[in-house]
């Protein structure tokens, strides 16, 4: 898969990495109220947005790789 | 106004004492944080203030400042803007720096979220930050939106009390809960 993208924009991708941490911890704490919840449902968030994200980077470097 | 409602009953009660849930989200836009602080909520005002905040002064350090920044002309209405000031008061010094450049005048603070004067200093900017002001608009356009879910949480408390109790309403009557 690294092989497939460009080194630099491997690098601007680690870019992504707060903004998964902060926004699945932000959407969390607004749906429950004890911290221990918002911690929980944060870690299940931040997974399944990285999750969608490689998912959605296969798809994208398996089309460019095919065409 | 609204309340949270205790789960247990179902009915409204203080389980999160929202005080003045204008006043909370009037201070929640001004501070990110601020209002859920003035409700005695600190452990969530705190988690707002440090990751909406940080996040956007991170998206201003690596723009080196111009990825803020207020300007309503035919050729640049900056739409992303609208959603940067959702920030609050942190995002407000860019409509003093327009004001100044709309007037000829210098701008402050060594032209932090200040607009540039044409578009050729705006594609200078391009030039010389690449794709770290985009990055830049990105993360603070992101900071502003963030904090209209927290000054919602702050107005209304959070959504998980509301949908528990709206399931458990008609559990308490008898009634089929519905799917």
């Amino acid at each position: 898969m690294a092989g497939l993208l460009p080194l630099a924009a491997i690098n601007m991708m680690w870019y992504a990495l707060p903004l998964v941490v902060v926004i699945s911890l932000v959407y969390s704490a607004t749906r429950h109220e004890p911290m221990d919840s918002i911690l929980s449902h944060s870690l299940r968030l931040g997974f399944m947005i990285a999750l969608f994200m490689v998912v959605i980077m296969a798809v994208l470097a398996l089309l460019a790789w095919q065409l | 106004m609204p309340k949270a409602t205790d789960v247990s009953t179902g009915h409204a009660a203080d389980v999160v004492d929202l005080k003045d849930p204008v006043v909370a989200a009037i201070l929640g836009w001004m501070i990110p944080g601020l209002g859920h602080l003035y409700q005695g909520r600190t452990g969530k005002g705190l988690l707002f203030m440090i990751c909406i905040l940080s996040t956007f002064f991170f998206g201003l350090f690596i723009s080196d400042g111009k990825a803020v920044y207020a300007w309503w002309s035919p050729d640049d209405w900056r739409l992303p803007y609208l959603c940067q000031l959702g920030v609050g008061l942190p995002a407000t010094p860019a409509l003093v720096q327009s004001y100044l450049v709309r007037n000829g005048k210098a701008p402050l603070f060594g032209g932090v979220m200040a607009p540039p004067v044409d578009s050729r200093e705006l594609d200078s900017w391009y030039k010389e930050l690449n794709r770290y002001l985009e990055l830049g608009i990105v993360y603070t356009m992101i900071a502003g939106l963030l904090n209209v879910l927290a000054i919602y949480d702050a107005w209304g408390g959070p959504v998980q009390l509301e949908e528990q109790a709206r399931e458990k309403r008609p559990q308490e009557q008898g009634l089929p809960t519905g799917g």
